[in-house]
């Protein structure tokens, strides 16, 4: 960053050598290189951004291609932000990303530690594990939606075995109460390696000397874990909840999969409220208004957290 | 190992950290192995309780996956004989073969797409990869930024203006539109993966093949582009990933003629009911390419998902 | 199904001669539902390809996703379909948005007369605005809401004495929406031949109509309307009255005290399964699943047998089935337009009945053999005289969104009250009629 003044006027010349090339300059080629991404992500991403907010204002159908466009200033962002069901929406949403959040790091970072013991195998294992988070949420998603039926479904009869109830007798996606945490729980079986992965990195990025000189110093092993390895791991944590944060809050197809918002409104996250106010009510003025308060509110939270973030770093 | 290593676990605790990460891992195998199993079940045996492990393995679920087939008519059935094996199994509940299903257009969708993006986001990520890279790009950090920040858009968001511009432009449900927004969603991974790759090979090549009197095209693709390959062997791999896993623009922007398999699995039916075996049997092909992969590229997997910034 | 096969086939020779073949062969996709009688459209047409030359391509879509899947593609302007049979609800949308061409002159031309279907079918399937004589779409697939049960289970002396010392009734098909629930509840996890069973299976579906494809069917036999006075938009009082409200808990009761567990988000294809597995005594489904039913190697023939949806206040079914459009972002308007042609003719309509469509035809529907011709075709046309259909608005999907919502929340959700939820639905409805500047 502490250059970028110097960039804009200074011509890109690295190496000594560059003199000697023939064709281009440096300078034209670096833009020649980077333009085509800079115009595909501007065409793909900012353009329709800057179309979203346009069409906020407007009360715009786009199923209703005859209909006359009335602006209607900020009255869809009026109508969302005093909609208790908006409220409900950002409930689910919040309670769907702190535990899956929670349980995926618990979880995580005991497997990192474990799996860190360099038992023999270890490798393997761990790419076994790994397995699911690469797997196509929508498919596998709607596959655990089999798993979770009452009587037929592998989960119950699981759950049953070991508790002695009923496999009937409780509905994992059907129920108001379990629902919740039966998006949770297949979020966290899909997702736990990915902070594992990334707290396996943060363990084995940790000098053997510290804990050689903890030992000389005859710090108990307690003690040199919460003084030695949970402060260096908590970057590579941090980061991985940053991920699993702005993931889990776009949350779409892995849950429209397994409830689809249901039973009632219970698992509606805002993404799967979004989808159905834009392209089953063809709401699209109002859809639009929501997308922007979306994205202002994952903007706003991950910049809040990336400046806690870097602080953390520092220390 | 030195045995002497105060930093390394005994084997005690070696023997529990195993059983405790080996029955993590068969627990968290349990879902993946009920699918490739369904695929082989009849639907009696797959919906059957108490749910059955062991079963009469029938292709069943296979032949339904792949074809479409319609009810007959006794005399009908009797008038024809089973003309294969496939038609064989079908026949057991007067059904017969008519013709293909659309599982093998969509999946070839997804390879069409998922290739063409991937193809398309490596051969750009890696322009603006060396670029970023090699030169003194002005606001280097800020476009940086702003390329890793089109990521946090959620998609659904994104697919209201996209819905419209496609619609104008003529590209809803066509090949080409989903291999743009792909790429467009690819770019990012790919720019921020191949830059640190290109990173870490060291510039004094480079400065010896334009001293030995190369452009810097030549310098770029007969210098850094092969000692880069490994780098761009994995990000195509986790590009390719990405799309052949996309769900939500797959399900508002296409319908027939480009969707690709993840809307599609899901929605397999038999003839009235679900047909839970031929979802399994879809899942099983879909999923195995992608599992392959993984293990392929373990050793990249970590750069992978944080978009290079853990590199181990 | 008894129609003679000999009298069919003579009919397409009939006709092939009367058919014109003018127009260059083309190639025609056919865009429906993922279900049986689609199957039997497949087969059906094949007389139409010898016929015309043009080759028919289908685009089956599964039901929850056929509204969303459709819509999207009719609103970004896709030539995908070049005929559609688009559920009935979307007529509305179709008409005002340019969706469908209008079939007036080609009916016209052509002298398809309206008054040959059945006037239930023309009234819902074809014409926007309502009743007008301005035609959308022929009526294809007529359909409705109805009922079957395992009907060997209901013969069975010992379960008919269990019944009669329960209730001191005799068991029978239902006559009322209230017999159908003692029923229901006295299925309700006994054990048959070893297993557990339950009443019946219904719809509760969240994402698409289901739920509301359901509750109808308790909603308009004790009397719902969805206005005042029709074409006023004056619900208060009408969606919400005393009446909606006692068949909205009935529903609830239902769905609390006699589905098998786990039937929280099921629709056509769950309640299928939930029969065919054995687990339900009764089932509500469309009639379009029946000939499927009936023919079904474990649980049809002599196990099955159907009933229409009892009445309470006064008889009422849901109205399901289709019309054929003709999509006009489609380039191949012609092609489609002699399909509908063929499709229309008596011949073919006796046809498409024959192989498990319902036709809505007169000829079919009044043949002196029709109520015999298969053990729920009497059913049917009982059904179809009491037919109602959900708003058809153009907005109808923000309506029936709200409603999906509504019920869904109170019956499975168990949040409020049965007048809450009609009263927020009220509400929903005022704000979209308002939006669309009809209120």
């Amino acid at each position: 960053m502490s250059d970028r003044t110097i960039d804009r006027v200074a011509q890109a010349t690295p190496v000594r050598a560059a003199r000697k090339i023939r064709g281009l300059s440096d300078r034209a080629i670096a833009w020649i290189f980077i333009s085509p991404t800079i115009f595909l992500l501007l065409a793909i991403n900012i353009f329709p951004l800057i179309w979203t907010i346009k069409l906020s204002f407007t009360n715009f159908k786009a199923n209703r291609i005859g209909r006359e466009i009335k602006d209607v200033g900020f009255r869809n962002y009026e109508r969302i932000l005093t909609d208790s069901d908006t409220w409900l929406n950002m409930q689910a949403t919040a309670h769907f990303l702190f535990w899956t959040i929670f349980f995926q790091v618990l979880i995580g970072f005991a497997l990192a530690w474990l799996i860190n013991k360099k038992f023999r195998g270890n490798d393997l294992w761990t790419t076994i594990i790994v397995l699911p988070m690469m797997l196509s949420p929508a498919v596998v998603g709607n596959f655990w939606k089999f798993l979770y039926q009452p009587q037929i479904g592998l989960f119950n009869y699981i759950i049953a075995w070991f508790t002695g109830k009923d496999p009937s007798s409780f509905e994992m996606l059907g129920s108001v109460q379990l629902a919740p945490w039966s998006i949770v729980i297949v979020d966290t079986w899909m997702w736990t390696p990915f902070v594992m992965l990334i707290c396996l990195a943060g363990l084995r990025s940790i000098p053997d000397y510290i804990y050689e000189a903890a030992e000389v110093d005859r710090a108990s092993k307690l003690r040199q874990f919460f003084t030695i390895t949970i402060p260096m791991v908590l970057p590579f944590l941090m980061l991985a909840v940053l991920f699993r944060g702005i993931e889990n809050f776009k949350m779409f197809d892995l849950v429209v999969q397994l409830t689809g918002g249901g039973p009632g409104s219970t698992t509606e996250l805002t993404s799967i409220n979004l989808k159905r106010e834009a392209f089953e009510k063809w709401r699209t003025g109002y859809a639009s208004a929501y997308a922007i308060i979306l994205f202002v509110t994952v903007f706003g939270l991950a910049s809040i957290y990336v400046k806690a973030l870097n602080r953390v770093k520092q220390r | 190992m030195s045995s002497f290593s105060v930093t390394e676990p005994s084997n005690r605790s070696k023997w529990i950290a195993g059983f405790l990460v080996i029955s993590y891992a068969l627990i968290t195998m349990i879902p993946l192995v009920w699918i490739l199993l369904t695929g082989f079940k009849s639907p009696a045996d797959a919906i059957s309780y108490p749910p059955k492990v062991v079963f009469d393995p029938t292709l069943e679920g296979y032949v339904n996956l792949f074809t479409t087939r319609t009810r007959q008519t006794q005399e009908f059935l009797n008038a024809n004989p089973p003309q294969n094996w496939a038609d064989e199994i079908v026949r057991q509940y007067d059904m017969v073969i008519v013709g293909p299903s659309k599982f093998g257009e969509r999946f070839m969708n997804s390879v069409i797409i998922g290739f063409g993006s991937t193809f398309l986001s490596i051969f750009l990520g890696t322009l603006a990869a060396y670029a970023f890279s090699r030169f003194k790009v002005p606001l280097k950090d800020d476009l940086l930024f702003f390329i890793l920040s089109t990521r946090m858009m959620p998609p659904v968001a994104v697919a209201i203006p996209i819905f419209l511009m496609f619609r104008n432009l003529g590209l809803s449900d066509t090949h080409l539109g989903m291999i743009l927004l792909y790429t467009g969603v690819n770019i990012s991974l790919a720019v921020w993966l191949l830059k640190g790759f290109i990173d870490e090979i060291p510039r004094e090549y480079e400065e010896a093949a334009l001293i030995d009197g190369y452009t810097r095209f030549q310098a770029f693709y007969k210098v850094v582009l092969p000692q880069a390959a490994t780098g761009i062997a994995s990000t195509a791999i986790f590009c390719l990933i990405f799309a052949w896993n996309e769900y939500a623009f797959a399900v508002l922007l296409t319908s027939a003629t480009a969707q690709t398999a993840p809307p599609f699995i899901p929605t397999i039916i038999g003839v009235g009911g679900l047909d839970w075996p031929a979802v399994a049997a879809g899942a099983t092909i879909f999923l195995i390419p992608v599992m392959i992969f993984t293990i392929l590229m373990r050793k990249h997997l970590l750069r992978g998902i944080t978009f290079g910034a853990v590199r181990k | 199904m008894t129609y003679s096969k000999l009298a069919s086939a003579s009919a397409i020779v009939f006709a092939a001669t009367t058919l014109s073949t003018t127009a260059q062969a083309e190639d025609l996709t056919l865009c429906w539902a993922a279900w049986d009688p689609a199957n039997a459209l497949v087969e059906l047409s094949k007389e139409f390809e010898t016929e015309s030359g043009n080759t028919m391509n289908f685009e089956f879509v599964p039901w929850p996703n056929f509204a969303d899947r459709m819509q999207n593609e009719l609103n970004s302007g896709g030539k995908l379909c070049d005929l559609l049979i688009g559920d009935s609800q979307w007529i509305g949308g179709g008409a005002e948005n340019g969706h469908y061409v209008k079939l007036n002159d080609f009916f016209d031309a052509e002298s398809i007369s309206m008054d040959d279907f059945a006037p239930a079918t023309v009234y819902a399937y074809s014409t926007w605005p309502k009743g007008t004589p301005n035609y959308y779409a022929l009526p294809a697939m007529g359909d409705a809401n109805g009922w079957f049960y395992r009907k060997d289970w209901f013969e069975n002396e010992d379960i008919k004495a269990a019944y009669k010392e329960a209730t001191g009734q005799d068991l029978r098909e239902p006559e009322s929406q209230k017999e159908l629930l003692q029923i229901a509840q006295f299925f309700q996890g006994r054990e048959i031949d070893g297993k557990t069973v339950y009443g019946a299976a219904i719809f509760t579906e969240r994402g698409s109509e289901g739920i509301t494809m359901g509750v109808t069917g308790a909603l308009y036999p004790w009397g719902f309307k969805y206005e005042n006075t029709p074409g006023s938009y004056d619900m208060e009082g009408a969606v919400n009255s005393p009446e909606a409200v006692e068949a909205l808990e009935f529903y609830k009761e239902l769905y609390k005290t006699a589905t098998p567990p786990g039937y929280t988000n099921s629709y056509m294809s769950e309640s299928l399964d939930a029969f065919k597995s054995g687990q339900v005594a009764m089932a509500m489904n469309w009639f379009a699943f029946f000939p499927g039913l009936f023919a079904d190697p474990n649980t049809g023939g002599e196990k099955i047998d159907f009933f229409v949806n009892p009445p309470q206040n006064v008889a009422g079914s849901t109205l399901g089935g289709q019309g054929i459009s003709v999509v006009s972002y489609s380039d191949k308007q012609d092609a489609a337009l002699d399909y509908i042609k063929w499709f229309a003719q008596p011949e073919v309509q006796a046809k498409w009945w024959e192989l498990g469509g319902y036709s809505a035809h007169n000829s079919v529907l009044q043949d002196p053999g029709f109520v015999d011709s298969a053990p729920f075709a009497g059913d049917f046309l009982l059904a179809m005289n009491d037919v109602q259909d959900f708003w058809q608005e153009p907005a109808y999907a923000e309506l029936l969104l709200a409603m999906q919502k509504r019920i869904h929340d109170y019956v499975v959700a168990d949040q409020g009250t049965a007048q809450e939820a009609l009263d927020l639905l009220i509400e929903d409805w005022t704000e979209t009629f308002e939006d669309e500047g009809k209120l």
